[in-house]
């Protein structure tokens, strides 16, 4: 059961205000990566207002009896700390220290200062999916029937322990989790078909033995069925893997099409634009 | 000198393979991997007896230790098993951020550490590993000296929360320490005391330690030597006593003379009792082909070697 089970109007407004909350705090550091957390909004707050069985107080690091969410591209860590405050996981306030001294919203995410809803640290890319697969196979052990999911950069399948990961899922039919891969086509020194090709991404997961589905990630209205056909791939023999399209600075008009946002701040001019394309019926910045 | 007994010559990696189905028997959270070495890692009984929580992962080191940091979350212990060259060096950066900076108890067993792995060469036989585990934050190091000590440790690792990197070997060694002992982390273990110079020795290099013991008792030196099985946390309150009382230390173990126990006693000493201080290790330098003994003869492992060094030492007092 998901504790706030949204509509998908309700869904909209909270993304435009993680949004808000996304340039305001990469731009009062002038640091972090506002870019693909703009393009994966629309699927945290699809998990975490609607699809995601879990308890937010008190954070439980076991997870038993919920789903788990690993990040496996920690970068985009502002989207995720924005959604784990509105999701009630910590005070929205907290959003304030990101990125800086004594803060525990690290600059990619972290256990170590003990901030709720983080399970495992990332941001050396390609470990998640291994973490993820390793936490499902707990749930089994455990006859815990709930899922796990796990998002990944679509640059960072450069890595190779994530084809190791999922070679490994796929033998030991791993089939309680569901990963994502933002499919963007960017990553930081280009387009991801120009840096080192990924090519047909949805037969190199199939012929490793997923069970394959393809998602819009910017529109609700195509990402919840999509997710929802997902949770029913699960339990057939087979790890399900969604392709998810999406826009990097999704929202931001300026921010979209382009690497050039993967990690750099908008500046005072910047912000003020990206607030107005932002737009909340009400909003609650903090 | 005290007399140390054995009836027979063990390798300590069967000692972890004995811990580990114990451990399988009376701790239902234990959960095995590895990485296709469990006949070397001396594995098959526990995956024979409990195959449900073995977990065979083919050769992807890297994967195992985040399958490790995922299987902790819901209570599982993990032991991942592959040779102290995969289970380190290789896989550094996943040990680094998804077990020890996530506080992931996640136990890293690690066999045919060093030199006496033998034949197989320096590709294979890592003298680098305590350093790099010793240097992360959270990491307990651990490198026992025979089967019993072995068997002990990997079962006291499992009531330890949080990483630790436990470091095995290959050879047959005399295993003379007690069935029965029980192993506390970072508590050194007196095996004699003296007045004359401490030995402080780690691994397979404590039977050594032993025997010079021996050897300069017949030369009238009256050796303390100290078997220093957990290399972090060290046992800085023995190491001290025993510095204050005999003025000079030696410490043996095989590994690199950077980064090992020598290292590590040089810093304890350094702050706190500046005391003349030899070691035995490998002095920047990779392995080779060979037997093990030829190979800790020639890379300065030897009996003869940590005598040599306590005369020496002695001398400097």
């Amino acid at each position: 059961m998901n504790p706030h089970n949204k509509s998908i109007d309700e869904l909209k407004e909270i993304a435009a205000q993680v949004r808000r909350d996304i340039v305001r705090m990469v731009h009062a550091v002038n640091s972090g990566h506002p870019g693909g957390s703009l393009g994966c909004t629309d699927y945290f707050v699809s998990l975490y207002f609607r699809l995601m069985n879990y308890k937010a107080q008190p954070f439980d690091m076991n997870g038993e009896g919920e789903d788990l969410f690993f990040l496996s591209n920690g970068h985009i860590s502002p989207v995720w700390y924005s959604v784990l405050a509105r999701a009630g996981f910590f005070e929205v306030s907290e959003l304030a220290t990101f990125r800086k001294i004594n803060s525990r919203l690290q600059g990619h995410p972290a256990t170590e200062e003990g901030l709720p809803g983080i399970r495992v640290a990332s941001g050396s890319l390609g470990q998640g999916l291994s973490v993820a697969v390793g936490a499902a196979q707990t749930k089994k052990l455990n006859k815990d029937s709930n899922l796990v999911y796990v998002l990944m950069g679509d640059g960072e399948l450069g890595e190779g322990q994530v084809w190791e990961a999922a070679m490994y899922a796929a033998h030991n039919k791993v089939d309680n989790l569901i990963a994502t891969v933002d499919r963007n086509y960017q990553q930081i020194d280009g387009g991801t078909e120009e840096v080192l090709s990924l090519g047909d991404l949805r037969a190199k997961f199939e012929a490793f033995g997923w069970h394959v589905l393809e998602a819009d990630g910017n529109n609700f209205e195509l990402l919840l069925p999509a997710l929802e056909d997902a949770k029913k791939a699960t339990g057939n023999g087979k790890p399900v893997m969604v392709l998810m399209n999406t826009e990097m600075g999704f929202g931001v008009d300026f921010m979209m099409g382009s690497h050039k946002w993967h990690g750099v701040a908008p500046n005072d001019e910047q912000l003020e634009i990206a607030l107005q394309q932002l737009a909340v019926r009400e909003a609650s910045d903090y | 000198m005290k007399e140390f007994k054995y009836t027979e010559k063990k390798d300590t990696r069967s000692g972890f393979g004995a811990g580990l189905l114990e451990l399988g028997r009376t701790n239902e959270n234990v959960v095995a991997l590895c990485a296709d070495l469990t006949g070397s890692l001396k594995m098959d009984a526990f995956e024979k007896e409990f195959p449900e929580r073995f977990f065979q992962v083919g050769i992807a080191e890297a994967n195992m230790m985040g399958l490790a940091a995922g299987m902790t979350i819901g209570g599982k212990i993990p032991f991942t098993g592959t040779f102290a060259n995969f289970s380190t060096g290789r896989v550094y950066d996943q040990i680094r951020q998804s077990i020890a900076y996530s506080g992931k108890n996640v136990k890293i067993c690690a066999s045919h550490a060093g030199l006496t792995l033998g034949e197989d060469g320096a590709t294979h036989q890592i003298l680098e590993d305590v350093g790099m585990m010793k240097m992360l934050p959270h990491m307990t190091v651990i490198n026992p000296c025979d089967f019993n000590q072995t068997k002990a440790a990997t079962i006291a690792i499992a009531e330890h929360e949080g990483p630790v990197y436990l470091r095995f070997g290959r050879p047959a060694v005399p295993n003379f320490t007690p069935a029965d002992q029980k192993f506390e982390i970072g508590k050194a273990v007196m095996l004699n005391e003296g007045t004359d110079v401490t030995i402080l020795a780690t691994g397979h290099l404590v039977w050594k330690a032993i025997e010079a013991g021996h050897k300069l008792a017949e030369k009238g030196i009256n050796a303390e030597v100290i078997n220093i099985h957990t290399i972090k946390p060290l046992d800085d309150e023995a190491i001290l006593k025993s510095a204050g009382k005999t003025k000079c230390v030696v410490t043996a173990e095989e590994h690199q003379l950077n980064g090992g126990l020598g290292d590590a006693v040089a810093q304890l000493l350094g702050r706190n009792l500046p005391t003349p201080l030899e070691m035995v290790a490998v002095n920047d330098s990779f392995g080779e082909s060979g037997t093990p003994d030829q190979l800790m003869e020639k890379y300065g492992l030897s009996t003869e070697n940590i005598v040599a060094a306590a005369e020496r030492v002695i001398r400097r007092k």
